[in-house]
């Protein structure tokens, strides 16, 4: 890879600067690229968030049934966002299905990664291609595989299959998140807790566990996110169970109602919400 | 996802760094009680069920049998099938896929330059349009389709103002078209492409590009001979990250697109679901899967990285 590590040497242009030493900085000349590419970048968000803001203002639109034209200002779909039948049950059981997965995922993925950094063995490669490809296969492909084997075994389709699956996406997710975290950590803090008497144990959770944990908590979020999110899988593993985006999918079929979009506002500003908090927190604990 | 652009996960202590060879890493033993329960998690439900999409894809109806009854066999009439009847859905949804993809780049990479290399040394600005980048994963990607669909119809305002102003004839329409599918993979796979791209141009040593200034490089040189190959592990990260799941997705043919814009996820998920067929589903799915690894592998070597493992 051409990736650069270490500072490059200086360059003789610079070197001459630097022993001409005189004089302020050259002035650069103002190229396209000056404002051209803030101007690229303002209208990428815009589109991130043309259909995010359509979803907010058609939360507050009063025509709770087909929510196609806007017909007046209300608030009624945000004082009862289970108006509409099962739609909180489907988004309770993305929660849990969310937070199983995640659970599971990030406690076996972050033991894979720290494995995979810190330790040489024989099947190390054929470890890393196995977590690889679940990421590069097809959603479909995922979801159509595990279906045949749930069927040939006879396994009863349900909220046990949905979170199964969603492990094993999220799984290679956060053995990559985490293993980049990993690679960080000199190993010889834990040498230094060792000599200072902790066991193996007591080393992993007073010295690795901590300094591991941005990275855990970064890869947790990012599982949490593409489970909430997901569709594909979920709708091949699913039966009679319905997630919050299987059920939006099903409800659009006959005009997707108002409260559709008060939930996927909703989990939009408590997440932002969340980031701000964490953020904050973060900032605070630095100044204190 | 963003770290898995990087892939540059090298084991702690180069022996070139000099010095002792860091104590925690013990070579040989495989430490099996890391990597057991992740492994066999991975094994049962990735490995087997692969295994067994591709046995069922060589079965064939039970005789007499009732719909979605199938005996296990070694015909590969499925595959011939699945060929011979549907290689226009398969190019069609690998055409998407580039399309999107090239877009996403287009789109994609001036954003995550803004972020990666202007916004340096301003972090609160950089973690704040980060968390933008992420944000609309948590408005569900099926609200977020369903708003682009409500955006772009007949009686919506891109249509009008398309219009107006003759980009679109009268009785034009966006919906239902394959511009709005393509339109809507670019969009719902953007942040795939641009995290990757941000982590590498994160990496970006700025003295390089000042070099290349220094040397009298005008900006445009500077960034193709400087900027773009050390971002190429991103980019090419980025691009995998996009076009697979572009060119397998149906969501958005579904709900943006006719029945002349179906892509091959369609298929699939009408086999299993509609027909109940599930070899010639399963076989589908296997020869979307062999085309993409072949894709996947000429164009990782043709970019010349090999390090997204």
């Amino acid at each position: 890879m051409t990736a650069v590590t270490s500072p490059p040497p200086e360059t003789p242009a610079r070197i001459a600067r630097g022993v001409a030493g005189s004089g302020p900085r050259r002035r650069r000349r103002v190229h396209p690229g000056d404002w051209l590419l803030p101007l690229l970048a303002v209208l990428a968000f815009v589109y991130l968030f043309v259909p995010i803001a359509y979803t907010i203002a058609f939360s507050f639109n009063d025509a709770p049934r087909a929510n196609r034209v806007w017909q007046g200002f209300t608030l009624d779909n945000w004082r009862e966002p289970c108006a509409a039948q099962g739609v909180c049950e489907a988004v309770a059981t993305s929660l849990q299905v969310g937070l199983l997965a995640t659970l599971v995922a990030t406690v076996l993925g972050t033991a894979l990664a720290i494995a995979l950094v810190r330790y040489r063995f024989r099947f190390r490669a054929t470890t890393n291609l196995l977590i690889f490809v679940p990421m590069a296969t097809p959603e479909v492909v995922l979801g159509a595989s595990l279906l045949t084997q749930f069927l040939n075994l006879g396994v009863p389709l349900g909220f046990q299959t949905v979170v199964i699956a969603h492990i094993v996406f999220c799984l290679s997710f956060v053995v990559v998140t985490v293993k980049a975290r990993v690679a960080t950590l000199d190993p010889a803090l834990e040498q230094a807790a060792a000599d200072l008497y902790a066991g193996p144990f007591q080393a992993f959770l007073r010295v690795t566990f901590p300094l591991l944990l941005p990275g855990i908590m970064a890869a947790a979020l990012l599982s949490f996110a593409l489970s909430f999110d997901d569709f594909i899988i979920t709708n091949f593993n699913s039966g009679n169970v319905d997630t919050f985006p299987k059920w939006v999918y099903v409800a659009a079929v006959r005009g997707l109602p108002a409260e559709a979009n008060v939930i996927g506002s909703a989990m939009f500003v408590i997440a932002l919400l969340l980031v701000a908090i964490g953020r904050l927190a973060s900032l605070r604990r630095r100044a204190g | 996802m963003a770290v898995a652009a990087t892939g540059h996960v090298s084991g702690p202590g180069d022996p070139a760094a000099g010095g002792p060879p860091p104590p925690a890493e013990r070579p040989g033993r495989a430490p099996y009680g890391l990597l057991a329960p992740g492994l066999l998690w991975l094994v049962a439900f990735f490995v087997a069920p692969i295994a067994v999409l591709f046995v069922t894809s060589l079965m064939v109806p039970v005789p007499g049998g009732d719909i979605g009854q199938f005996q296990p066999a070694l015909d590969v009439g499925n595959y011939a099938q699945a060929i011979t009847e549907y290689w226009q859905v398969f190019l069609r949804s690998f055409w998407y896929g580039l399309l999107a993809t090239v877009f996403a780049l287009l789109v994609g990479y001036p954003l995550a330059y803004v972020i990666a290399v202007r916004a340096r040394g301003r972090p609160t600005l950089q973690q704040f349009m980060l968390v933008l980048v992420i944000a609309p994963f948590f408005t569900s990607f099926i609200v977020r389709t369903l708003a682009w669909r409500q955006i772009l119809a007949d009686e919506g305002p891109v249509v009008a103002a398309l219009q107006a102003v003759y980009i679109l004839p009268a009785d034009g329409r966006l919906t239902a078209t394959s511009i709005a599918v393509v339109a809507g993979l670019t969009y719902n796979f953007l942040p795939f492409m641009i995290l990757p791209i941000y982590a590498a141009l994160g990496r970006l040593d700025l003295r390089l590009v000042e070099a290349g200034q220094d040397l009298y490089a005008n900006p445009f040189t500077t960034f193709l001979r400087v900027t773009w190959p050390l971002s190429l592990p991103g980019v090419v990260a980025g691009t995998l990250l996009t076009f697979i799941p572009a060119s397998a997705d149906y969501v958005n043919a579904t709900l943006l697109g006719n029945p002349g814009t179906r892509m091959i996820g369609n298929v699939i998920d009408a086999q299993f679901f509609n027909v109940v067929d599930y070899p010639l589903a399963s076989a589908i799915s296997f020869v979307l899967m062999a085309a993409i690894v072949v894709l996947v592998a000429v164009y990782v070597r043709r970019a010349g990285t090999e390090e997204l493992v």
